[in-house]
C-alpha cells in the first residue's frame, strides 16, 4: 500500500482548502521558479526518467510526447492543451483534482508548458463539471493575482497564460484531435493523423494534448526527483495513480495508489471489498468503459498496471475500476456500453458510424437471447471490422467491451439463446 | 522525391504525394468514396485502407503522405477483408433501391460493391431512414442513400465558397443538410450532383427522365457564357436529356455552372421550328421559299448602305462568317457583333482577349477587377480566382459594383475616377500591382458598354503597361466577355467596315429610315422597339426578343443542334458538336445564309459544305484551325484616351439565370431566378 508520504494528491477528498493558501500549505508553488530555472531540457529529461506514462488512457510516455514539440519556433506559437473532458464512464479522477487540488494542475501547466515552449495552456474542461470549472478558474485567477502565471510567471520573466474552455458534453471531444477541433469552435470530430498535433494542432500550431493527471503530477515529480517516482510500481509502470473504483463494492472511492497494486488489494483495502465478499465477484472492467471486461478468475491476482492488464487482453485505460458482482446481468451491462458508444460516435467515418449501431442492435437482442448462436461469431467479426479501421480510437473502444464479453462469457450468451428458444417452444 | 514499394513495384513520386496517388502512379487501383482530387482530404469513408509494413493498423491511403522506404500492400487478405468490411458497413443502411435510383448505372457504390464487396449482407436489423432535405430547384435529395462522404460539404466550402452544406447530428444520426433547408446560393451548385458517389444528390430536372445507359453522348462546348466550358451532351432521340461537364484543366477543370448544366430544357420550348413571314402586320407560317422570296423582294435593288446585320451572343463562327460574306456581297459595311455596344477594338486582338488564360490565373499574384462581377458573368472563372485566392498571396481589388464574391477583396471605388487614380499611381492599390510579379486586370463588359468605353479601355491598357502586366511570358490584360460569340465575331472582323454603322448607328438608322433592312443573327439583347420601321430578318432558335418586330423569321439551330466553332474569352478555338437535329424546318445557321444568298442579286456565297466554309474562314483567320489551342495575341495600341465619365460601373449581367433566349425559355432557370437570385440580394435586414 502506498505510504502517506508518497501521495501526490494530498487533498483528494477536499478536507482542506483547494485554493492558494491551502495549496501552498501542501507544498504547491514551492520553488517553481527554481524548477523552471533548470531549463526545458532538464524538465523533459526528469519526466522521461520518472517513467510517467499518460494518464488519459493510452499510456503514452509523457516525457517523450513533450519532446516532440519543436525546440525552435518557425514563427508559430506552441500550445499546451489539457484534456479535462473526463468523459470515460466510470472515471472520476480529474474531477477530484480540479475541484480539490486545482493548483497542482495550474502549476503543472506552467512547468510543462514552459518545458515545451508553449505560450499558453488551454484547459478543455467537461461541460458538466460546473463547480470544478469554477474552482479551477478561481485557482487560475489566484495564480494570476499572485504573479505565479501571466506576464512574468513566478518572476522568471516567462510569459504564460492559462485559459479554461468549457466543453458541451460530447464524449468524442475527449479524443485529442476532436478536442482541438472543438476548441477551435468546430464540430467535435477527430482529425486524421498525420499530421500529428505536435506539428499541426490548435489553429495549426504545434500543440501537445495531455491529461489532467499527467500534467498535475509533474511539479511533484520534479520536486521529489524522478527516481522517487520511478521507484514506485514496476518498471515501465511507475509512479502513483488515481484509481476510481465504482460498482458493487462496499465503499466506492477514488484513491491514489501505487501503480501495479493488485486489483484485489485495491478493492479490499480501499473499498471495503466486493459486496457480499470476493467470492461474489463476477467481473471487473479495470480501466473505464472502453476496455475489455475481466472475469473473476483473472481478477484474483492481476496487477493494476499497463503491462499486466495488457497481458490479460484488457487495459489500464483511465484506471476506472468498475466492479460487478454476481447479481449483474453482464450482457445487459455490456449492451448498455454499446448503446453509449453508438450514441457518442461522431459519425464521421464509416466503420464506427455504421458498426456501433449494428453492434448495439445485436447486443440488444442478445440481452434477451433473441438471436442465433452463429450471431455471436458474426458480432465478433463485426467488432473486428470496426477495430483498427477508424480514424480515432472510439471504434476500438466500442469493439473491445464486446470482444471481452464474448471472450469470457460466451457460455452465458449461448445459455440465454437456448433459454429464449426454449421459452418460444413452450409458449407454442 | 520519396521512393516506395507498392505491391512489389518500386515507384518514385513527388514530395507531398499521398499513398493513394502513389498507388495510381504504380498502376494499382485503390477504391475510394470520399477522396476527390480537387477537394480537401477527409479520410472518412475508410474504403482506401491499405496495409503498410510495420504499421500496426491498416492506413487510410488517401491521407497518408508517401514516404521513403514505405512498403505498401493492396492485395493482401487483410486489405481485402478491410474493404469488404467497409463495403458491408456502407451498405447496411443504404437502401437497395437501385432500380428506381437515378444514379443507377453510374454509381460508385454499385461499382465498388461489385468489385470489392462480399456479395451478401449479414445485416438483419432495420435500416435507417432519413428525411429528404430541400436543396433548391436543382438538387434532388434522397438522403437515406447518403454515405456521408462529405464531398458535397467540402465542395460547397472550398470550391463554391458558400458554407451552406454541412452535417448535423452524430453517429448514425448524422445528416447532410443545408441547415435551414434553403436552396444553395451558388452558381456552381449542380456540381455536387456529379460529386455525390451515390444517389443521395441527383439532378431534379433530370429525375426519372432517362437511364444513363440508354443515352447517347456527344462532346461539345457550352455557350451560356464566354468561358467555353467543355460539356458532354446526353441525348435520347430528338431530345437533349442532360448536360454534364467534361474534364478540361485549362478551362473548367471538372466543374460547370448551373446555367450550363440545367438550361437545356430551354432547348425544347419556345422554339422557332418553321419560317414565318409578316403579312398585314401578322406573322404567318411560311415555307422556306416564301420566306426567301419575301426577303429577296425587299432586299434586291436596295443599296448596300441601307442594309445592316447584327450578330448576337449565340451566333457561331461559321454563321457569322457566312453573314459577313453575304453583307460584303450586298455592298454593306453595316455589320456589328457587339450588340451590347461594347467599345471593343477588333483591330488589336490582344485588346479583347482574356490574355492571361483561365489556367494562367493560377500564376497571378494580384488582380484588379474593373466593371465586372465574375461570379455571375463567368462562375467558372470566379471559381478559378477563388482557388488562386485560397492558396494565399493574392490581393484582389474591385472597381465597380460591390458584389458578393466568393473571396475577399479590397473595394477600391465605384467608377472611372478610381480607375484613373490607379492608372496614375495615386491609389494605394497601385502599390500592390507594382509589387506583384504577375499582376492581372480583368475588364468586364460593364466598363466597356458605355459612352466612355474606349477611354476606359485606354485607361486599362495604361494600367497594364504601367504595372508590368505585359511582359515576357505573361500578359495580365484580360477582357471578360459574357457572350460566347463575341471573340469569334471580333476575330472575324464582324464590325463596321469603312463608313459602316455600328449597333448604335444601325438602331438609330432603322429608326430614322436610313437603314431599311436589318438582319438579326441570334440577336436578342437589343432594344428592338427601335426596329419597328425597318424590315427585320430574324434568324435564330427561339421566339424571343428578336422576333418582336421581325418581318421574316428564319428558324436556326441552337448550340446542341449544329457542328460549329466557338472561340471563348481566352481566344481558344473549340468545336461544338451536334447532338440532335434542329426541330421541324429549322436548319444549321450557315446553311440558311448560304441558301438565302442564292436568291439575292450578287449575293451568292461560294461554299457548299461546312468544310469549304471552314477553309474559307481559315484563310482569313489562320488560328481558327488551331482547335483547343490559344494562339497568343500581339500587344498593340488600342483604346482612345479621352475624358472618363462619372457614372459608376455596373455589370451588364443583372439576371444571371436569364441572359439568353435558351435560359429565358427554361423553366428550370426561371425557378432558379425566382428562388436563388433573391437570396443574393441580402437578408431581411438588407437595405
Amino acid at each position: 500500500m502506498l505510504a502517506d508520504q508518497d501521495r501526490i494528491f494530498t487533498n483528494l477528498y477536499g478536507l482542506h482548502s483547494p485554493y492558494l493558501d491551502g495549496a501552498k500549505a501542501r507544498g504547491d508553488w514551492d520553488g517553481t521558479a527554481a524548477l523552471i530555472a533548470n531549463g526545458q531540457d532538464w524538465i523533459i529529461t526528469q519526466v522521461k526518467e520518472s517513467g510517467l506514462r499518460g494518464r488519459g488512457g493510452a499510456g503514452f510516455p509523457t516525457g517523450l510526447k513533450m519532446s516532440f514539440m519543436p525546440k525552435e519556433s518557425d514563427g508559430r506559437p506552441s500550445y499546451l492543451v489539457v484534456n479535462a473532458d473526463e468523459g470515460e464512464p466510470g472515471t472520476c479522477k480529474d474531477r477530484e483534482i480540479m475541484r480539490h487540488d486545482p493548483h497542482k494542475l495550474v502549476e503543472g501547466c506552467l512547468i510543462a508548458g514552459y518545458a515545451m515552449r508553449a505560450v499558453a495552456a488551454y484547459i478543455y474542461i467537461r461541460g458538466e463539471f460546473f463547480r470544478e470549472a469554477e474552482n479551477l478558474q478561481r485557482a487560475i485567477d489566484e495564480a494570476y493575482e499572485s504573479g505565479l502565471i501571466g506576464a512574468n510567471a513566478c518572476g522568471t520573466g516567462y510569459r504564460f497564460d492559462v485559459y479554461v474552455h468549457r466543453g458541451m458534453g460530447a464524449y468524442i471531444c475527449g479524443e485529442e484531435t476532436a478536442l482541438i477541433e472543438s476548441l477551435e469552435g468546430k464540430k467535435g470530430q477527430p482529425r486524421l493523423k498525420p499530421p500529428f498535433p505536435a506539428n499541426m494542432g490548435v489553429w495549426g500550431c504545434p500543440t501537445t494534448v495531455s491529461n489532467v493527471e499527467s500534467i498535475a503530477v509533474i511539479p511533484t515529480i520534479l520536486r521529489r526527483g524522478a527516481t522517487w517516482f520511478s521507484g514506485i510500481g514496476r518498471p515501465n509502470n511507475t509512479g502513483t495513480k488515481l484509481f476510481c473504483i465504482s460498482g458493487h463494492v462496499n465503499k466506492p472511492c477514488t484513491v491514489e495508489e501505487a501503480m501495479s497494486v493488485p486489483l484485489r488489494e485495491l478493492i479490499e483495502k480501499h473499498c471495503g471489498g466486493v459486496r457480499g465478499g470476493w467470492a461474489n465477484l463476477l467481473a471487473v472492467i479495470p480501466g473505464g468503459s472502453s476496455v475489455p471486461v475481466l472475469p473473476k478468475a483473472i481478477c484474483d491476482d492481476v496487477l493494476m498496471d499497463f503491462d499486466a492488464l495488457k497481458a490479460v487482453q484488457s487495459g489500464l485505460g483511465t484506471a476506472a475500476v468498475i466492479v460487478m458482482d454476481k447479481s449483474t446481468d453482464i450482457v445487459k451491462a455490456i449492451a448498455r456500453l454499446s448503446k453509449f458508444y453508438m450514441h457518442e460516435s461522431c459519425g464521421q467515418c464509416t466503420p464506427c458510424r455504421e458498426g456501433t449501431g449494428w453492434m448495439w442492435r445485436v447486443m440488444d437482442r442478445l440481452v434477451r437471447g433473441e438471436a442465433e448462436v452463429p450471431e455471436i461469431d458474426l458480432l465478433q467479426e463485426v467488432t473486428k471490422q470496426v477495430e483498427g479501421h477508424t480514424i480515432c480510437a472510439l471504434g476500438d473502444a466500442a469493439a473491445w467491451p464486446i470482444q471481452g464479453l464474448i471472450r469470457h462469457f460466451r457460455p452465458e450468451l449461448e445459455t440465454r439463446i437456448a433459454a429464449y428458444k426454449n421459452a418460444q417452444v413452450q409458449a407454442a | 522525391m520519396p521512393t516506395l514499394t507498392i505491391d512489389g513495384k518500386e515507384v518514385t513520386v513527388a514530395q507531398g504525394t499521398t499513398v493513394l496517388q502513389a498507388c495510381e502512379v504504380a498502376g494499382v487501383e485503390v477504391p475510394r468514396f470520399c477522396y476527390h482530387e480537387r477537394l480537401s482530404i477527409a479520410g472518412n469513408c475508410r474504403m482506401c485502407l491499405v496495409e503498410q509494413e510495420k504499421a500496426p493498423k491498416p492506413i487510410a491511403s488517401c491521407a497518408m503522405p508517401a514516404a521513403d522506404n514505405m512498403v505498401i500492400h493492396t492485395n493482401t487478405p487483410q486489405v481485402k477483408k478491410a474493404r469488404e468490411g467497409v463495403m458491408e458497413f456502407l451498405l447496411i443502411n443504404h437502401p437497395l433501391d437501385c432500380p428506381i435510383c437515378d444514379q443507377g448505372g453510374e454509381c460508385d457504390l454499385q461499382d465498388q460493391s461489385i468489385a470489392y464487396g462480399k456479395g451478401a449482407s449479414r445485416f438483419h436489423e432495420n435500416k435507417r431512414a432519413v428525411k429528404e432535405k430541400y436543396m433548391g430547384p436543382l438538387i434532388k435529395t434522397v438522403m437515406t442513400r447518403c454515405i456521408h462522404c462529405t464531398r458535397c460539404v467540402r465542395f460547397a466550402e472550398e470550391v463554391a465558397g458558400v458554407e451552406e452544406i454541412g452535417a448535423i447530428g452524430r453517429g448514425e444520426h448524422m445528416e447532410i443538410t443545408t441547415y435551414l433547408e434553403q436552396a444553395m446560393t451558388s452558381e456552381l451548385s449542380g456540381n455536387v450532383i456529379d460529386l455525390c458517389p451515390v444517389g443521395a444528390l441527383t439532378s431534379k430536372p433530370y429525375a426519372f427522365t432517362a437511364r444513363s445507359w440508354e443515352l447517347e453522348k456527344v462532346e461539345s462546348v457550352d455557350v451560356h457564357d464566354a468561358v467555353g466550358s467543355n460539356i458532354r451532351v446526353d441525348f435520347r432521340g430528338k431530345e437533349v436529356m442532360r448536360v454534364l461537364p467534361r474534364l478540361n484543366e485549362d478551362i473548367n477543370q471538372e466543374w460547370i455552372s448551373d446555367k450550363t448544366r440545367f438550361a437545356y430544357d430551354g432547348l425544347k420550348r419556345n422554339r422557332l421550328d418553321r419560317p414565318y413571314v409578316r403579312e398585314n402586320g401578322k406573322l404567318r407560317e411560311a415555307t422556306w421559299a416564301e420566306a426567301f422570296a419575301a426577303i429577296a423582294a425587299r432586299v434586291n435593288g436596295l443599296p448596300g448602305g441601307k442594309i445592316a446585320a447584327i450578330a448576337g451572343d449565340l451566333a457561331d463562327l461559321e454563321a457569322m462568317a457566312a453573314l459577313k460574306d453575304l453583307m460584303a456581297n450586298l455592298g454593306s459595311a453595316n455589320i456589328d457583333c457587339r450588340q451590347d455596344g461594347a467599345k471593343l477594338d477588333a483591330s488589336v486582338r490582344a485588346s479583347y482577349l482574356f490574355n492571361s488564360t483561365i489556367a494562367g490565373i493560377d500564376k497571378a499574384d494580384a488582380l484588379l477587377i474593373v466593371g465586372s462581377n465574375p461570379r455571375i458573368e463567368a462562375p467558372i472563372i470566379n471559381a478559378r480566382i477563388r482557388q488562386r485566392w485560397l492558396n494565399g498571396g493574392f490581393r484582389i481589388g474591385v472597381i465597380g459594383e460591390r458584389p458578393e464574391l466568393t473571396y475577399d477583396y479590397d473595394y477600391l471605388g465605384a467608377g472611372p475616377g478610381t480607375l484613373g487614380e490607379v492608372a496614375s499611381g495615386g491609389h494605394s492599390f497601385a502599390d500592390v500591382l507594382r509589387g506583384a510579379k504577375n499582376p492581372m486586370i480583368i475588364v468586364g463588359q460593364g466598363a466597356l458598354t458605355r459612352a466612355d468605353g474606349a477611354a476606359v479601355l485606354a485607361a486599362a491598357r495604361e494600367i497594364a503597361e504601367t504595372y508590368g502586366m505585359i511582359g515576357e511570358g505573361w500578359n495580365g490584360f484580360n477582357v471578360l466577355h459574357t457572350a460566347a460569340s463575341r471573340v469569334g465575331g471580333l476575330d472575324l472582323g464582324f464590325v463596321p467596315g469603312e463608313g459602316g454603322l455600328d449597333v448604335g448607328g444601325i438602331l438609330a438608322g432603322a429608326e430614322s429610315g436610313a437603314v431599311e433592312v436589318v438582319y438579326l443573327l441570334h440577336a436578342d439583347e437589343l432594344d428592338t422597339s427601335k426596329l419597328d420601321k425597318a424590315f427585320v430578318i430574324y434568324q435564330g432558335s427561339h421566339g424571343d426578343n428578336g422576333v418582336k418586330h421581325a418581318d421574316v423569321i428564319l428558324p436556326g439551330a441552337a448550340y446542341t443542334e449544329k457542328n460549329a466553332t466557338w472561340i471563348n474569352t481566352e481566344g481558344r478555338v473549340q468545336l461544338g458538336n451536334r447532338a440532335v437535329f434542329p426541330p421541324g424546318d429549322a436548319r444549321e445557321d450557315w446553311t440558311i445564309i448560304r441558301a438565302l444568298s442564292e436568291v439575292l442579286t450578287g449575293g451568292k456565297l461560294p461554299y457548299d459544305n461546312l468544310g469549304a466554309l471552314r477553309r474559307r474562314i481559315a484563310a482569313a483567320l489562320p488560328h481558327a484551325t488551331a482547335v483547343d489551342d490559344i494562339v497568343s495575341a500581339e500587344w498593340g495600341s488600342f483604346g482612345e484616351a479621352g475624358p472618363l465619365g462619372d457614372a459608376p460601373f455596373a455589370s451588364t449581367v443583372t439576371q444571371h439565370y436569364l441572359t439568353n433566349p435558351i435560359c429565358r425559355a427554361s423553366y428550370t432557370m426561371a425557378e432558379c431566378h425566382a428562388v436563388i437570385e433573391p437570396a443574393h440580394e441580402g437578408t431581411g435586414t438588407h437595405g
